[in-house]
């Protein structure tokens, strides 16, 4: 039985799971100094240490109430209003935007996620210019998001963008007109954001590959898993869990994307492109319709709210575990 | 000694054979990802490269003849169109990047102590509500914060933007203050306690000195956050304050804007962020690669 425990910082960073109430209390995390760990949560304050751990606290309470409690109130408030809903399945725009989204989420959580967890993999290979594709690879990562987007823009745009002008001048193909086809656009939104994000789950990944033992390996080899049959029956099922919980929050993240649609194809050709991010600032703010952006935003939350539950019950049973 | 300690002379071929084509297949592997990762970096230059502004053809050359500065020029001389106020704009990224940064150190860091270092009952329902913060999608959040900054006397303000920051930085920052913090023996709390220490000592004298690797990762993951936002810096600024991420929003303005310029500076605003990386990156490694015990 493994039971190899995730402990990266650069993973526990993306896995709230880990914060489970349990989790915390409980003493599992060893500690440096084992005897006498006072684990929080045993006794009780009193006088002057409550008036500190209130004043402690104070702060990030009054950032989520301010920010996060009474947005969000007013989300809803604006929202609540069942006639924005007729309105918003009136609107030609609404349903391809709704499709587009959940298009988008599924193909760009599950190749970046599944991409990602085989290149994690390949970048652990011990050689040196595998290493100096990593750092190339990695970059992506570190370019403002806005910059790189209009980069694809660009690079895509038609005849005279980079994309098509290589096609021209090494193969002789009159490249597609990226923006001009709803479906190539809203692959170079796909890819644009596989490129942007996958760096990161990638490295995610890495660090949890890194602890798995050496000598599951050896014992797998020693039974003949090797290559595929090794990654489906061994590495795969230990980092399963791992996998399960990075795509859910990956899910969440993907569905609050505005970025990069708005500025890769920016919904062309005629906002047949658009996601459910774009469409709600485009009504807010170029529309003039606030309350309608808010709605549209907020139709995605049966799909957001079982992604939320699944996650939290995720975290409370299970720690990240190997 | 085994069949498979020593392979037959046929059997070592097929071996030696497929480790070939491994390698061979990893050489292919490395040359696409090399061409996926670095085109749309290799596209920037060559914009931001181009003599003439607005120059966002591609003439077939890999390597253009001629190169020019100009782009670069018009930035940091600031007479490109749009760019007049660059520096001003890289001063308000500035100042939402690294307000931003010390905000959510202030706040996570406080946060994080009372919950993991002093018995609070049921502290750790704070990280749980904080991270609910996630499930809201920014985009939905956005609209409403739009009208309520108005209501704080914020609209078209730089702390705007840093208060929607730090509330999304802080959850994480907490989550992995709380997760690194308890590594630290609360052995040394507890002495100084008896030292007559009190709460706001202990964290300043011992807390905040021990935590400097995850401090270091928090700081890295706020300002990149910080760095890299487009949306809110779009709806809650105006013309005015305009910041570097902003102006590349031009896109669909001006189309004839001077793209060599834009990109240049596009270029030019990814270096602090690598700066600050650079700076930091024992610290930053060193917690990634904090690697836990085997069970």
């Amino acid at each position: 039985m493994i039971t190899t425990r995730l402990r990266t910082l650069g993973e526990a960073a993306m896995i709230p799971a880990m914060s489970s109430a349990e989790q915390m209390a409980g003493p599992r995390l060893p500690l440096p100094a084992e005897g006498g760990n006072h684990r929080p949560g045993r006794t009780r304050l009193r006088g002057p240490d409550l008036r500190w751990a209130i004043a402690f606290i104070a702060p990030y309470a009054a950032v989520f109430l301010a920010f996060v409690v009474y947005p969000f109130g007013a989300a809803l408030w604006m929202a609540g209003r069942p006639s924005l809903y007729a309105e918003l399945i009136d609107d030609p725009l609404y349903l391809p935007a709704l499709v587009n989204t959940l298009l988008f989420v599924g193909l760009a959580v599950n190749l970046k996620m599944f991409l990602g967890l085989l290149l994690s993999g390949f970048f652990l290979r011990p050689r040196w210019w595998i290493k100096a594709v990593l750092a190339a690879f990695l970059v992506p990562w570190m370019v403002a998001t806005a910059q790189a987007c209009i980069s694809f823009h660009w690079m895509l745009i038609d005849q005279r963008g980079l994309i098509d002008g290589l096609l021209a001048a090494w193969f002789g193909v009159d490249g597609p007109i990226w923006f001009n086809h709803r479906w190539l656009a809203f692959a170079a939104n796909v890819a644009a954001y596989l490129w942007k994000w996958m760096p990161f789950w990638t490295v995610i990944f890495m660090a949890a590959r890194m602890t798995i033992p050496r000598d599951v390996y050896d014992a797998a080899e020693v039974d003949g898993a090797t290559g595929v049959r090794r990654f489906a029956h061994v590495t795969f099922p230990i980092l399963a869990n791992l996998y399960l919980i990075c795509t859910l929050i990956s899910v969440l993240w993907t569905l609050g994307d505005f970025t990069t649609v708005y500025l890769v194809s920016s919904g062309a050709p005629s906002l047949s492109t658009e996601v459910l991010a774009t469409l709600g600032y485009h009504y807010a703010f170029a529309m003039a319709k606030p309350a309608l952006g808010v709605a549209a935003v907020m139709s995605a939350l049966p799909l957001l709210i079982p992604v939320v539950i699944v996650l939290m019950r995720r975290l409370q049973t299970s720690e990240v575990q190997l | 000694m085994s069949a498979a300690a020593l392979p037959s002379g046929p059997a070592r071929r097929r071996r030696s054979i497929r480790r070939a084509t491994a390698e061979a297949g990893s050489v292919v592997l490395c040359i696409v990802l090399l061409i996926w990762s670095l085109l749309p970096i290799y596209n920037m230059f060559l914009i931001a490269l181009d003599p003439d502004e607005g120059e966002i053809e591609f003439d077939g050359n890999i390597w253009p003849p001629e190169f020019s500065l100009e782009g670069f020029r018009g930035v940091v001389m600031q007479d490109a169109r749009y760019l007049e106020d660059f520096w001003h704009q890289l001063g308000n990224s500035f100042a939402i990047g690294l307000s931003t940064m010390v905000l959510t150190l202030l706040v996570a860091s406080l946060a994080s102590f009372a919950v993991s270092r002093m018995r609070l009952g049921r502290a750790s329902l704070l990280t749980n509500i904080a991270l609910l913060t996630y499930a809201v999608p920014a985009t939905l959040l956005v609209i409403p914060y739009f009208e309520i900054m108005h209501t704080y006397g914020l609209s078209d303000n730089l702390w705007a933007v840093t208060a929607a920051q730090v509330t999304f930085a802080s959850p994480f920052g907490i989550l992995i203050l709380q997760l690194y913090s308890n590594l630290i023996p609360f052995e040394l709390d507890d002495a100084a306690r008896v030292d007559g220490a009190s709460a706001l000592q202990v964290y300043l004298r011992i807390y905040l000195p021990l935590m400097a690797p995850a401090l270091a990762v928090v700081a890295v993951y706020s300002l990149l956050l910080a760095w890299n936002d487009y949306l809110y810096q779009a709806v809650l600024l105006s013309v005015r304050n305009m910041t570097v991420s902003m102006t590349q929003g031009q896109l669909f303005e001006d189309v004839d804007a001077p793209w060599n310029a834009m990109m240049a500076a596009g270029i030019l605003y990814v270096l602090p962020p690598f700066a600050l990386l650079f700076a930091l990156r024992r610290y930053v490694a060193a917690s990634l690669t904090m690697v836990g015990v085997k069970g």
